[in-house]
């Protein structure tokens, strides 16, 4: 039914139809209502069957998800920002031990210093710890990709991290399409784990590997997020004929047939791109298209080649940056690119929750004046920090 | 595309405005999207929450910067918020205030001062004024219906303070419909 809804609230519907078992969490901004609003769906008995577990942390909270989806149960759990990185050591043990738990990522920032707002350094922290990780555009999407998170989960036994802009599509009211309890249980079956740990079946799970088989695990691992690329794409399919929704798969192309140049993005700032590109579209000469990364891990290194082989000049719009080098999914953009004769322009955008504007997009899109930028980088603040006593001298800008 | 921009302190329920704004148009079959301006949210800060309203897929998430309307719920934000920064020409502005607020701007307003306040303490018990704006807001704008109104008021609140609050509204609307 299509209902005005916070993107949170959305999200504690949609994981709700699919009939979590174990939901744990510890509150962090601005993830938190999620799991408020599960735990409310739990305690006025719309969720049946489920366990809500209050933890006393985030390793906690991913912890019990591991112990709960070893026993066989369908977990689901969510964090944003630090809460994430004092997951991490358990993050990667989910994936090690090929439990299919589903995550939301509530996107934040990193601190020091601290920040509340969004961006991708909390995503791009975990980027090579063994989850698919998925971003949605806005907030239907974000209902449709935990519905379909599950499924991908389940069927190759890997952990699925659901990444949703924090405030620009957690706190925003939108209109959202929640699907009916029957379609969602007709699109994802009951559960049927792979491992059930119970007293008639004890076994161990996470033994040493020593060097003469590790390699061989971490291949398979690296062969399945390869894998994961068909289960996405078939996933996507089947949500579509059933749901008559066009939600997830790997890319999505908007006007890139004949585009000269491509503007390639992740998550949220998609929506703002689109109407920046469809008026500069509108009034030039030359013709912009879109790619949408929904993908991001497993890479899906071979359509991104495809949809963007034919541009002259590639944009890259990220919200995320490697400090000392540069761009994270622009050098990966690059990497595919490689040999083709294509400009590939690196923009950093919106860190710490700056803002982005289409006017802001259109000027750089239109003249990019750098290979790599910082959009809206305020240059008299850095010139004073640089008259600072207490910053390093060392080099200039 | 109509867009507004909330202004106003936390504590007076801006953001909520915001939200019922947008189920508001939602429930007429129109696009909404309302978002909160992200700051840190404490009881006295200055807040500013946005809402776009249209007949077609709303994508943008950009921050509102030229309003056709904004509501102010606090007048002692107008000038630290730069309430009227890039409202349109001949746009409006419903500001919370009991006595009448004289504003020099180059541009043209549409200008309508109710004390929100004093009816909300009045009919609902409490110093929040959002949905009496909301109801002002209807009839100074004719963007949305005072029904759609009472029904967003009514998914937000229930009971005794959910009714209250759609008197104050409907006691607002009629009173700014008098006053035009």
């Amino acid at each position: 039914m299509l209902q005005q809804l916070e993107g949170s609230q959305a999200l504690a519907k949609a994981i709700a139809l699919c009939r979590p078992q174990v939901v744990c969490a510890y509150p962090i901004t601005p993830q938190t209502h999620i799991v408020e609003g599960i735990g409310e769906l739990v305690r006025n008995g719309t969720l049946k069957n489920c366990e809500f577990l209050n933890v006393e942390s985030e390793m906690a909270a991913i912890s019990v998800a591991i112990g709960s989806e070893a026993a066989g149960v369908r977990s689901y759990t969510a964090t944003s920002s630090q809460g994430l990185l004092y997951m991490m050591e358990a993050v990667y043990n989910a994936s090690g031990l090929e439990l299919p738990i589903v995550m939301t990522l509530g996107n934040r920032t990193i601190g020091s210093p601290i920040n509340i707002w969004n961006d991708h350094s909390d995503a791009m922290s975990v980027r090579d710890a063994g989850w698919l990780m998925l971003f949605a555009e806005n907030n239907q999407e974000a209902v449709d990709l935990h519905i379909q998170a599950f499924k991908i989960a389940e069927s190759i036994k890997c952990p699925v991290m659901v990444c949703v802009d924090g405030f620009v599509l957690t706190h925003a009211y939108e209109q959202v399409n929640i699907p009916e309890q029957n379609e969602v249980d007709e699109f994802l079956p009951k559960y049927n784990p792979h491992i059930s740990m119970d007293k008639k079946h004890s076994y161990a799970i996470g033994a040493m590997v020593s060097p003469n088989d590790f390699m061989e695990v971490r291949y398979l691992a690296h062969k399945r997020q390869l894998d994961a690329l068909d289960v996405i794409s078939n996933v996507r399919e089947e949500f579509l004929s059933k749901f008559n929704r066009n939600s997830g798969g790997l890319i999505r192309g908007y006007n890139i047939d004949g585009a000269d140049t491509v503007i390639v993005a992740m998550g949220s700032v998609l929506g703002t791109i689109k109407d920046a590109v469809d008026n500069l579209n509108a009034s030039g000469n030359e013709k912009f298209g879109v790619l949408s990364i929904i993908s991001y891990r497993p890479f899906p290194q071979n359509e991104i080649k495809k949809a963007l082989n034919q541009a002259k000049r590639v944009i890259v719009v990220e919200k995320a940056f490697a400090l000392g080098k540069g761009g994270i999914l622009s050098q990966e953009i690059e990497l595919v690119l490689k040999g083709l004769n294509i400009d590939v322009i690196s923009i950093i955008a919106g860190i710490g929750g700056r803002i982005i504007t289409k006017q802001m997009l259109m000027e750089c899109f239109e003249n990019p004046k750098d290979k790599f930028q910082f959009l809206g980088l305020n240059r008299a603040t850095i010139e004073k920090e640089y008259q600072s006593p207490c910053i390093s001298k060392v080099g200039k800008e | 595309m109509f867009q507004v921009r909330l202004h106003g302190r936390g504590g007076q329920g801006v953001v909520t405005a915001a939200e019922m704004l947008s189920i508001s148009a939602f429930l007429e079959g129109k696009h909404a999207q309302a978002f909160p301006s992200f700051g840190s949210e404490r009881m006295g800060a200055p807040v500013q929450a946005f809402c776009r309203i249209s007949e077609n897929e709303i994508r943008s998430r950009e921050p509102i910067m030229n309003p056709d309307a904004v509501i102010i719920l606090d007048r002692t934000v107008i000038e630290p918020a730069n309430a009227f920064s890039g409202l349109k020409e001949n746009g409006y502005a419903l500001i919370n205030s009991s006595t009448k607020i004289n504003v020099s701007l180059s541009k043209s307003l549409k200008i309508k001062c109710i004390g929100a306040t004093e009816i909300a303490l009045d009919l609902v018990g409490r110093p929040i004024p959002n949905a009496v704006l909301l109801g002002s807001f209807s009839a100074l704008t004719n963007i949305i219906k005072i029904d759609s109104v009472i029904k967003a008021i009514n998914t937000k609140f229930s009971g005794s303070i959910a009714e209250k609050n759609v008197k104050a509204a409907q006691i607002a609307y009629e009173q700014t419909l008098g006053g035009m």
